[in-house]
């Protein structure tokens, strides 16, 4: 069941040219980013193999294109979670999905994992990007993975994240809204304090996403992931069945 | 798929919701059994899409117990909706899907064995007269048209208990006509619940009847019943040279003569005395030039005054 709301919700993405217009633009942003690291990382080459421990190209120029890539996504995430569900309230086809022999839950995970697939089509093909680098010189496979990894969790709790917002109004400007706000305050609320012990840090996005960046795949961050999908799924779960309350 | 054992397709007890502390359904009791269809009527804002919400699932009621095929709506979600199609005043259309996409959608998550999911999206899709669209965009087909893919998505699997809101809302007569012979058809069988707030679609398609008003069922009766609450058999005969009501009065069979305003008169015939003809002969042979004879039928609002002023706020018609 899950997997055939899924499968809906991955159709619905690729026959809307919104969705087209985003990939696009994150594929433009990011093969423009990795060119012009490439061409840095040429320039300074000769000045590299003089260290004695030298940082590679993996390092130098995958690293930073997933970063950039992991703030694309922070802007770009809204705009495809956004209709999830405030569309199918607004064309009042929720009735469809709550008619049927489904669960909430059921109904919340197969709209998740659908955005997910379709998420992870672009960070794949950041990682085949990444991986061409190993035509023209060794490559550090660990750190591209690891990368990927990240990458791909920043992804999902950004679509969890999504789909909770989309899930509290029958707007879906006001639904992408909510969501990049969330997403932009989770994210670098670590900057609003200078104090390193501060439990800020525990809870911003990019403090447990730059780790992987460095090829440090650490539980505790991918612990923090899995909470934060977690909590805004159940949330999603939460404000749907409260829809049924309401009314 | 159904529990057997149990006649009644729905048993819903006692129903009652408020919204913001305003109660919009009151202790409302609807009982559906195989083969019947019921007629569910009423002005709008009655009540009756809350009601069809709770039916469904998508609304939970404040109070009450709802049991579909003998499973309980509020304890066993799940299973209890296997049972119900249901078609919103709004049919929940993806318009971005072709009919056959759709309804073979609609066909899985309502748990139609995978292999039986292609075949069970012909069929509805047969049945409602959508064959020659299938590969169609659901977005570009008619409203008509659309309306159809809404009751195909709702029998798709074949449930046991249909839930239609305003099924022929915004149709063309020749397509109410044909909606109304396929739900007949449907309810074969099956039990159906059809909202409406048109009293001859309930008189040509329903067994039974439930009108509802501000929340509260103020009749509750078979089609017989309610026709009978209509009028009966009187009639309005408008006569341009009108005798004295006297006279009227004296023709064999009729109970009662009254004025109606203007030069129409309002004649209820005595227990199946058939007055038409007698009254058309009378007619020619005294000069009262008839120029109108029909049966008077309140209208549907006049019933809902009619039942609303009672005292006693519900009827119980023996079916």
């Amino acid at each position: 069941m899950i997997a055939t709301i899924a499968a809906k919700e991955l159709r619905a993405l690729f026959v809307s040219p919104l969705a087209w217009v985003v990939l696009a633009f994150f594929q433009l942003i990011l093969a423009w980013i990795f060119l012009s690291r490439l061409d840095a990382f040429l320039s300074i080459q000769g000045q590299l193999v003089a260290l004695a421990n030298p940082p590679g190209a993996t390092g130098l120029v995958i690293s930073p294109v997933f970063g950039v890539a992991s703030i694309v996504l922070v802007m770009a995430v809204p705009l495809l979670s956004m209709r999830l569900v405030a569309e199918e309230r607004r064309n009042q086809t929720m009735t469809f999905l709550l008619s049927a022999p489904l669960s909430m839950a059921e109904i919340v995970l197969g709209k998740f994992l659908g955005l997910l697939a379709f998420l992870l089509v672009p960070v794949v093909l950041i990682g085949v990007m990444g991986a061409a680098l190993a035509i023209g010189g060794r490559l550090d496979w660990g750190l591209l993975a690891s990368n990927l990894i990240g990458l791909g969790l920043v992804a999902a709790a950004l679509a969890a994240i999504g789909l909770y917002a989309s899930c509290l109004t029958a707007h879906p400007v006001v639904a992408a809204v909510t969501a990049l706000a969330i997403s932009l305050v989770l994210w670098m609320i670590n900057l609003a304090t200078s104090d390193p012990a501060s439990p800020l840090h525990l809870v911003s996005l990019l403090k447990h996403f730059e780790p992987f960046t460095r090829g440090v795949v650490d539980t505790a961050n991918l612990a923090y992931f899995v909470l934060l999908i977690g909590l805004f799924l159940a949330l999603a779960i939460r404000r749907l069945d409260a829809d049924r309350l309401r009314g | 798929m159904s529990d057997p054992a149990s006649p009644l397709t729905l048993d819903a007890r006692a129903l009652s919701r408020s919204f913001a502390g305003r109660p919009v359904v009151r202790e409302v009791e609807i009982k559906v059994g195989r083969g019947e269809v019921l007629g569910f009527l009423g002005p709008n804002g009655a009540g009756k899409t809350t009601t069809m919400q709770m039916l469904t699932g998508n609304l939970s009621p404040g109070a009450g117990s709802i049991s579909i095929c003998g499973v309980d709506l509020l304890m066993h979600p799940v299973a209890a909706k296997r049972h119900v199609g249901y078609l919103p005043e709004t049919p929940p259309l993806y318009k971005e899907l072709s009919v056959t996409e759709y309804l073979e959608l609609a066909a899985r998550l309502h748990r139609v064995a995978k292999q039986k999911v292609a075949s069970a999206a012909a069929n509805a899709r047969e049945r409602c007269g959508l064959a020659a669209v299938g590969n169609r965009l659901i977005g570009t087909l008619s409203k008509g048209y659309q309306q159809r893919v809404g009751i195909a998505q709702a029998i798709v699997h074949e449930p046991d208990l249909m839930i239609l809101d305003e099924p022929t809302v915004g149709l063309d007569p020749n397509q109410i006509r044909e909606i109304r012979s396929l739900i007949r058809e449907l309810g074969r069988g099956r039990g159906v619940i059809l909202s409406t707030h048109i009293l001859p679609e309930v008189e040509t398609v329903c067994d039974r009847v439930q009108i509802m008003h501000e929340g509260n069922v103020v009749f509750s009766g078979t089609v017989e019943a309610l026709r009978a609450l209509r009028g009966g058999r009187a009639l309005v005969v408008g006569l341009r040279r009108p005798p004295p009501i006297a006279e009227l009065q004296a023709v064999p069979g009729v109970a009662r003569a009254e004025a109606a305003g203007g030069d129409l008169f309002r004649i209820e015939p005595e227990a199946d005395a058939d007055l038409g003809e007698e009254i058309v002969r009378r007619a020619v042979a005294h000069g009262w030039r008839l120029f109108q004879i029909a049966p008077a039928q309140a209208s549907l609002e006049e019933i809902f005054g009619h039942l609303t002023q009672r005292e006693d706020a519900t009827t119980e018609v023996a079916a």
